[in-house]
């Protein structure tokens, strides 16, 4: 093969490959001076989703503010792996307190910069699904409505998996968890449960919201950054496949973001003010079985007899995805 | 200059003369004229540089102090019976963290049966959260207690709660000293954080700490609240220098020297208390009081210096550990160990029910006549009647909620006073 062919619709995308961009527009990761906020040598699992997420939004959001922020850490995976006594692998300073109370806590970093006269140094949060959309609903809430600067990363890899894998309310109907098995007339994790964040924070009114996927990389960081243009509360929900929760391959985690994304399960868009102002749409649609199958969470939809009912099911959430966030190319 | 003010009041003032730069505070009564208070102070500028968080839960307000401690800030906030259990994860948290967070506890009772009056369950709930617990017998006390807080907490590194009688307290006026801002500026320097997170030198805070190492670390918890042992009295003489009052210290003797009888107490009981030891004491009775103004840490030593001498000690505490007994009481026996004196428990004014001279004055008369069994707790003003009605209630197979069957058996709701 001479040449690669250039796919013309990537271009003036974040979607595009790094050395089709303008040198300023390149990924922070390819910089010399990348900070590696979070630095080698923790202790996440192959393929973990969470670390690679993390690893580009706190060096994206280490690029924007120029190195003067501070990381506030929920309980979880990240915390744990990244933790470890007496090492850490963090190169930013790094608060954990507890579970649930991540945003309180940043709303605390906050305040006692700007009494400082420290405004300018910026408070990015974070937690994953279990520590945001559940325990730490409550403390995320007042964060928002009282217009706190904080930037609050959601890594949702859509259940417990530091505690073994329980359900949480981001944990997909039909998913296999500890304590949704695939047994009794409705197997894994009900249908007409659960929640969406991110609808719940533009609800709030919030300057900025946005989802995101671990499978495109540099629009993660592209909306990172655009975060750090505003100030008050910004929401950023990074979708993270979890080999070890999911049943996946390790090799796989980037694959199952993509397919997450480009079956219309996981809607990839921006709102500022509580208005979407972006939609990151489906390249090539796939049918859910594709994101589903290398998935043993969901091994129980394709027995002898195939649960068809059930993934129909699903693929009918995807399809008011599409049409609720209009996710398909114009005449696709 | 003495003025007349209100309990809330006057530590709101106090408080913002202590220049906390953040205040973090959910509304719970009877805390509520404190907060707003200072809430009002920032707003007009008043206290100022300081962030005022609105937080939507007593947990939303530690954390947040966690936050702005952990950031360098001078943090301040009060809370209540309920909403001090409510934030509990992040009490401990912000103790075994090492931050010097002040907290005033307008003391009140925990529910079930929800009751907004005073006694001292929540504060006694939380005793072991790794805070110097302070315990106010004044309004005076309680503003002269909140400097001294914030000097203890910073010097030791750890978070300090003031405990002040809900209402008793807190919705009392009284004639009353404010610390002036030069006094307190002078008496309080200005907050040099141990630990902080700074983007130019930055360090990991909170990291996950397995068998290793985790004894060391809570050993030092422990070191350190011993420390204070010799903290709080140094800083209270330093206080009674620069302020010309006496306040604070680890415990608070009353006409004890040659006291064959002593009663112990904590809080704005002990004005109560005194005056029947004055009492009994112009009757001929060898009796004195002994005030315990800093529970945590344990002042043993002093306690046991204190009580060794006398034949009985009678403890007069608004809590008690049900299953157990006294929680003041099992400490002062500790204190005690070794020693012949006799330890009387007594509970007294649960959920706000007064502490009467009378009814003081009679138990210590049935201590003195022996009447009284010091193996058993004993309820001070006990309604045996209306208890042994709803036991007699309970061998139906559905005798209902207790507390309504009680009150409707009292035949007033809330209405019976003792």
């Amino acid at each position: 093969m001479a040449f690669q062919e250039v796919k013309l619709y990537q271009v003036g995308t974040y979607v595009a490959g790094n050395r089709l961009l303008d040198p300023e527009r390149r990924t922070v990761q390819a910089r010399t001076d990348r900070s590696n906020a979070i630095t080698s040598g923790h202790r996440a699992c192959q393929g973990c989703g969470e670390a690679l997420g993390a690893r580009f939004v706190l060096d994206a959001a280490m690029r924007a503010t120029g190195g003067n922020m501070v990381a506030v850490n929920a309980t979880g995976c990240l915390e744990v792996f990244s933790t470890p006594y007496p090492e850490s692998s963090w190169q930013v300073p790094w608060l954990h307190s507890l579970f649930g109370n991540a945003p309180a806590v940043a709303s605390g970093v906050a305040a006692a910069l700007r009494a400082a006269g420290r405004a300018d140094t910026r408070v990015v949060a974070q937690g994953g699904d279990g520590g945001t959309v559940d325990i730490g609903m409550g403390c995320l809430s007042g964060m928002f409505e009282r217009g706190d600067d904080v930037l609050y990363v959601c890594y949702d890899n859509e259940g417990y998996m530091n505690t073994g894998v329980q359900r949480s309310g981001a944990t997909p109907p039909a998913a296999r968890t500890a304590n949704t098995k695939p047994v009794g007339a409705e197997p894994g994790n009900p249908f007409g449960q659960g929640k969406s964040v991110p609808l719940i924070a533009m609800a709030h009114e919030i300057p900025y919201v946005a989802t995101a996927t671990v499978a495109e990389l540099h629009d993660l960081e592209h909306k990172v950054e655009k975060a750090m243009t505003f100030h008050g509360p910004r929401y950023l929900h990074v979708f993270v496949p979890c080999p070890l929760g999911w049943g996946a391959a390790s090799a796989d985690t980037i694959r199952l973001a993509r397919l997450a994304k480009e079956s219309g399960l996981f809607p990839v868009f921006e709102a500022e003010h509580g208005e979407v102002t972006s939609v990151s749409r489906i390249r090539r649609q796939v049918p859910v079985e594709e994101y589903l199958a290398p998935q043993r969470r969901f091994a129980h939809l394709f027995t002898d007899p195939p649960r068809t009912d059930v993934v129909a099911r699903i693929q009918a959430r995807a399809d008011r995805n599409i049409t609720r966030f209009g996710l398909l190319q114009q005449g696709a | 200059m003495p003025s007349q003010l209100e309990g809330s009041l006057a530590v709101a003032r106090t408080v913002a003369r202590c220049r906390p730069q953040v205040v973090a505070a959910y509304p719970i009564s009877p805390q509520t004229h404190i907060v707003e208070a200072l809430s009002d102070m920032v707003r007009t500028g008043e206290l100022a540089p300081c962030e005022y968080l609105m937080v939507e839960s007593e947990f939303g307000a530690m954390s947040a102090c966690i936050g702005a401690s952990a950031a360098g800030a001078r943090t301040y906030t009060a809370t209540a019976s309920q909403g001090l259990l409510f934030m509990a994860e992040a009490v401990f948290n912000a103790s075994g963290l090492g931050l010097p967070i002040v907290m005033t506890v307008a003391n009140r009772a925990i529910g079930a049966p929800i009751n907004i009056w005073n006694d001292h369950s929540d504060a006694m709930a939380l005793r072991d959260s790794g805070w110097f617990q302070l315990f106010a017998e004044s309004n005076q006390d309680a503003v002269d207690l909140h400097v001294q807080a914030y000097r203890l907490a910073e010097e030791l590194s750890l978070p300090v709660m003031v405990c002040m009688d809900g209402y008793v307290l807190t919705h009392a006026v009284e004639r009353l000293e404010l610390p002036t801002r030069e006094q307190v500026d002078a008496f309080l320097p200005p907050f040099t954080p141990r630990q902080v997170l700074d983007p130019h030198d930055p360090v990991t805070i909170g990291a996950m700490v397995g068998p290793e190492a985790f004894t060391e670390v809570k050993y030092l918890m422990h070191a350190v609240q011993m420390r204070a042992l010799d903290a709080v009295p140094r800083i209270a003489a330093e206080f009674e220098a620069a302020f010309g009052r006496r306040s604070g210290g680890l415990v608070r003797p009353y006409r004890t020297e040659d006291a064959e009888t002593v009663v112990v107490a904590l809080g704005s009981v002990l004005g109560t208390v005194e005056t029947v030891v004055d009492e009994m004491r112009a009757e001929g009775v060898r009796i004195g009081a002994l005030g315990i103004t800093c529970f945590r840490p344990w002042p043993l030593q002093e306690v046991r210096d204190v009580l060794a001498g006398a034949q009985r000690v009678v403890i007069v505490e608004k809590a008690f550990a049900a299953g157990a007994g006294g929680i003041v009481g099992q400490n002062t026996r500790d204190a005690l160990r070794g020693t012949p004196t006799v330890v009387y428990d007594v509970v007294a004014g649960l959920g706000g029910r007064p502490v009467t001279r009378r009814s003081l004055h009679r138990l210590f008369d049935e201590v003195l006549a022996e009447r009284l069994d010091p193996a058993g707790l004993h309820f001070l003003d006990l309604n045996t009647g209306l208890v042994e009605r709803e036991l007699a209630r309970m061998r139906n197979p559905r005798p209902g909620p207790h507390a309504e069957s009680m009150l409707r058996d009292l035949g007033s709701v809330g209405a019976e006073s003792h």
